[in-house]
């Protein structure tokens, strides 16, 4: 409307003060239904499906930062379902149908792109298990497939097929892939929650959890003690230490994850591309930065330090990919910590102590789980404890049974 | 470049060794239950400090155990594994069993 820009632009009014996306501060009460800690992608998400979806809205967030400012911020934004086992490819190519549809459900745009990714296999080996995992994900609804070094060259114009001596022999051809802005994933599921009443507290540094007769009573915090009837961590590195202020261990080892960003450049590559044996992935952004992520670092480290040996040994793969890279600028490099299980798979669902819920174990795979994670999670909750069909798998008492769910399927897994 | 140094070859460029996971406490095989032996397999301690490590030169193939900081990286010191094994431990299978 015109018009309507005339007005604003004579006014001294502020078009968008008055709607802005999150409410300001409000103090912290001390009494919730559902305390949630953790305020990124997982959480936020938590609490939108819980008070859009099942009405529970007496809710809090708290978050010791800022709103997805974690590994929210840190994840290199790849969206895919191309799991190996089927708990996971169920699971995450949930995953993928919700993410399609975000950007109309927030009313708020997450630069949702649906572009493919493909993963090179260098190895007879490597075949075997793409076709076993192509044929797994065609069974269970996602769309993949194996195809030869010519489709591949034709997918990829750019790509070198013989990276370190390497030969490309065959490529899993993933056309549900994506990407996303990560920020606006949690920043779309954080206004939605909000508006229908959730409390998102931020700087707000949960210190302990207090629990009673074996039950979750509330939570300690930098701004005083909060009650609570259900509390959910969700807390990504520092999973294992969360719990063990609920009062029990989590089999987790954290794993720095290093990752950068090259300055833009124009667009000439479409697809995400993961090499299998260079522990490798490459893909550009919708504003042409060239991402490069790979595996965690080698030995554990509760740090986000960067370490120039794993950088360079990243580039070095990354350019033997695409050689032309060696004459670009890095921009950004950082890295996030990584709470791993010993079989690359989350755990979800019920804890030793009641009413206390757990996300963790997110690893590599966090970012492409949020809004199946925050339904299922809702879910759970709004349940009262029954824990939904497709994350029973992801029970923390499974290692207790030495039933893993073994998903080689996952970046940091080798093929 | 990171440094550790082995006690068998001296100061070395980190990228040499290989982690071999924290030192455990071994439950007696024979008569542990299903759970804690899972416990033994599968938990580690994650508290932020000094832990005691597992690692390995890998050129020399020579393991040994170290001291280090899990969140600052600083690695306090490193020694023989003989300094803390004293015996041999030996797995025998129970008759019957297969």
């Amino acid at each position: 409307m015109p018009f309507g820009l005339l007005k604003y632009g004579i006014s001294n009014d502020y078009p968008f003060e008055k709607e802005a996306d999150l409410p300001l501060p409000t103090e912290l009460k001390r009494q919730y239904d559902v305390v949630i800690i953790g305020g990124g992608g997982h959480g936020v998400a938590t609490a939108y499906y819980l008070a859009k979806y099942h009405g529970i809205t007496n809710v809090a967030v708290l978050e010791k930062g800022y709103l997805g400012g974690g590994n929210t911020a840190r994840n290199t934004a790849v969206i895919r379902s191309n799991y190996l086992t089927p708990e996971g490819v169920k699971f995450y190519s949930e995953s993928v149908k919700l993410y399609e549809n975000l950007s109309n459900e927030f009313d708020f745009n997450i630069m949702y792109s649906q572009r493919g990714q493909l993963t090179l296999a260098h190895t007879d080996a490597t075949v075997r298990a793409f076709r076993q995992r192509a044929e797994v994900n065609k069974h269970f609804g996602g769309g993949t497939e194996l195809i030869d070094p010519r489709d591949v060259a034709e997918l990829v114009p750019t790509l070198n097929l013989n990276p370190a001596n390497l030969p490309v022999l065959a490529g899993l051809w993933h056309k549900d892939g994506a990407t996303a802005r990560h920020d606006a994933v949690a920043w779309g599921y954080a206004r939605g929650a909000t508006q229908c009443g959730v409390e998102l507290h931020q700087v707000t540094e949960v210190t302990d959890v207090l629990v009673s007769n074996g039950r979750v009573t509330g939570v300690k915090t930098t701004r005083g003690d909060v009650n609570a009837g259900v509390v959910i961590q969700a807390v990504a590195g520092h999973s294992a230490l969360m719990a063990q202020k609920a009062g029990f261990p989590l089999p987790l080892v954290a794993y720095p994850l290093q990752a950068m960003v090259t300055l833009p450049v124009k667009p000439f590559l479409t697809p995400l591309v993961s090499s299998s044996a260079l522990h490798c992935y490459v893909q550009q952004t919708s504003r042409g930065e060239m991402v490069i992520g790979g595996g965690s670092d080698p030995y554990p480290l509760y740090n986000s330090r960067a370490s120039l040996p794993l950088k360079e040994g990243l580039i070095s793969s990354a350019v033997e990919m695409f050689p032309f890279l060696s004459e670009m600028r890095l921009l950004r490099q950082w890295a996030g910590i990584t709470d791993m299980t010993s079989d690359y798979s989350p755990i979800m669902g019920l804890s030793p102590v009641e009413n206390y819920y757990i996300d963790a174990g997110w690893g590599t795979w966090g970012f492409k789980a949020t809004p199946i994670c925050g339904k299922t999670m809702a879910e759970l909750v709004a349940s009262g404890g029954k824990v939904p069909e497709l994350i029973q798998p992801f029970e923390l008492a499974r290692f207790d049974r030495f039933k893993q769910v073994n998903e080689m399927g996952a970046t940091a897994a080798s093929h | 470049m990171k440094i550790m140094t082995c006690p068998l070859n001296g100061p070395r460029n980190i990228s040499e060794f290989v982690y071999g996971g924290q030192v455990k406490a071994m439950p007696d095989h024979q008569n542990v239950s299903d759970t804690d032996w899972a416990h033994h397999v599968f938990y580690e301690k994650n508290d932020v400090g000094i832990v005691l490590e597992w690692w390995m030169h890998s050129p020399s193939s020579f393991w040994f155990i170290a001291e280090r900081h899990n969140a600052t990286d600083e690695i306090i010191r490193t020694y023989p594994a003989d300094q803390l094994f004293k015996q041999r431990v030996d797995f025998v299978a129970n008759e019957g069993e297969s």
